[in-house]
């Protein structure tokens, strides 16, 4: 048999949003897996690489370094690297910090905000948790990358025929009504 | 009677009127050219360029330019639509457009051309300035996150309403609109009727309590691309 190409997937400073418009492919799930395995992915939960990858979805930029880490850990691994969302695309709503300096975020967000209860006013700076970088960055300001799906989140068809037509090596050309920003 | 002159545009012969520009006479053809700055109701501003065309193989902007008797134009080709993609995806980076949840999403010219040029994502690296947001008078908001200084809201108010609301300040990359006022929106005599409340492309100018009115799939540029419909008057 045939192995069959891996594809893995990731999120970054995003919703979930993107991956839950990859599961509203609904029942063409069953033919997505007929056409490839799943390696790194929150939908499997395998949390590293086992191999090269045909393809690697990105959702969401980087807010933090390890954002940049997983990204960087993707381009390495995967053939095509595709930013699915507005979010890998552009930075979308966690980016509207960047144009306020971090140090005012973290404190509206720890100390100043309205609803926040933390007398100890302490901002988390546990050495276990990921520094947040002076801005979120949109994915191809850090690595490479290959082609681009808009939305928020991009709808399940523009997924379903970008995949199919990447893993059948046929040329990405997307009908006028899938392509959206919003 | 008006002296007609005839021309081509990508090989196909149009008659049109002296004294017409290019874009003018192939709208009136059904040739769509794509634009943003451009608006028929108003004086051409000739600042965004996406007009480009080559006539006679000189670039030239179609709003402002007028046809003369005999002269090639040539308009849908790669070279031009490469040319007008990188002018639109700086106009994204340069602002901050937060389509997800602009209210003028879907009813947007420079979102409309990004889709009908089948721009995926910008690929420069964004800017993310800080503009301002004026939401002082009652009827109407003004975001500067997503203005392209078209300065169609500057000719309206003008040249229409005969108010001069609008003007741009600052040069290069800090030139923006401002209001002619005090301080702020409410202090000009805007009022929701006015023309240049009206003509702006992209969600900058808003009138209040009208947003997301039309659902998604219904708007302007959900289904068919901007210009059908200068196309659909083509014999
Ligand atoms: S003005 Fe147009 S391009 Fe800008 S955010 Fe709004 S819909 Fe998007
Ligand atoms: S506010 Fe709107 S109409 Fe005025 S210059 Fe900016 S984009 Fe053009
Ligand atoms: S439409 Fe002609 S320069 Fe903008």
């Amino acid at each position: 048999m045939m192995t069959k190409p891996k594809v893995a997937t990731a999120s970054l400073a995003g919703c979930f949003g993107c991956h839950m418009s990859l599961l509203d492919i609904d029942e063409r799930i069953l033919k997505l897996i007929e056409l490839v395995d799943f390696d790194k992915s929150p939908i499997d939960d395998i949390k590293e690489f086992t191999g090269r990858c045909a393809i690697g979805l990105i959702e969401g930029g980087c807010a933090n370094e390890d954002n940049v880490h997983v990204l960087q850990e993707f381009r390495k691994h995967c053939d095509i690297l595709i930013a699915v969302g507005d979010c890998a695309i552009m930075g979308d709503i966690p980016a509207m910090r960047n144009n306020i300096p971090l140090k005012e975020c973290l404190e509206e967000a720890y100390l100043n905000g309205p609803t926040v209860y933390n007398p100890e006013k302490i901002i988390p700076n546990d050495k276990e948790l990921p520094l947040c970088l002076n801005r979120v960055y949109p994915c191809h300001e850090v690595v490479k990358i290959d082609y681009s799906l808009p939305g928020c989140p991009p709808n399940a068809d523009i997924i379903w025929q970008a995949l199919v037509a990447l893993l059948t090596g046929k040329p990405l050309e997307l009908p006028y009504e899938l392509i959206k920003y919003d | 009677m008006s002296e007609q002159i005839t021309f081509t545009i990508d090989g196909i012969e149009i008659k049109g009127k002296a004294g017409q520009t290019i874009i003018e006479a192939a709208d009136e053809a059904g040739i769509y050219i794509p634009r943003l700055c451009y608006h028929p109701e108003l004086a051409p501003h000739g600042s965004c360029r996406v007009c480009t065309v080559l006539v006679n193989g000189k670039p030239q902007s179609a709003c402002t330019q007028p046809i003369a008797e005999g002269i090639t134009v040539e308009n849908n080709t790669k070279e031009l639509d490469e040319h007008r993609r990188n002018l639109i995806d700086m106009l994204f980076i340069e602002g901050n457009h937060f389509c997800m949840f602009c209210e003028k999403s879907g009813n947007c010219e420079l979102q409309a051309v990004a889709y009908r040029l089948g721009i995926l994502a910008p690929k420069y690296p964004y800017f993310f300035p800080k503009k301002d947001v004026d939401s002082t008078h009652p009827d109407i908001f003004l975001d500067l996150n997503r203005c392209i200084l078209c300065g169609r809201c500057v000719s309206a108010s003008r040249d229409i309403d005969g108010k001069g609301v609008f003007e741009f300040v600052g040069r290069s990359i800090e030139k923006k609109i401002a209001v002619n006022a005090e301080a702020s929106l409410k202090d000009t005599n805007l009022k929701q009727a006015d023309k240049a409340a009206d003509v702006c492309p992209v969600g900058t100018i808003n009138k209040k309590r009208t947003a997301f009115a039309i659902p998604i799939g219904k708007r302007l540029y959900d289904s068919k691309p901007i210009g059908s419909d200068i196309e659909s008057r083509r014999k």
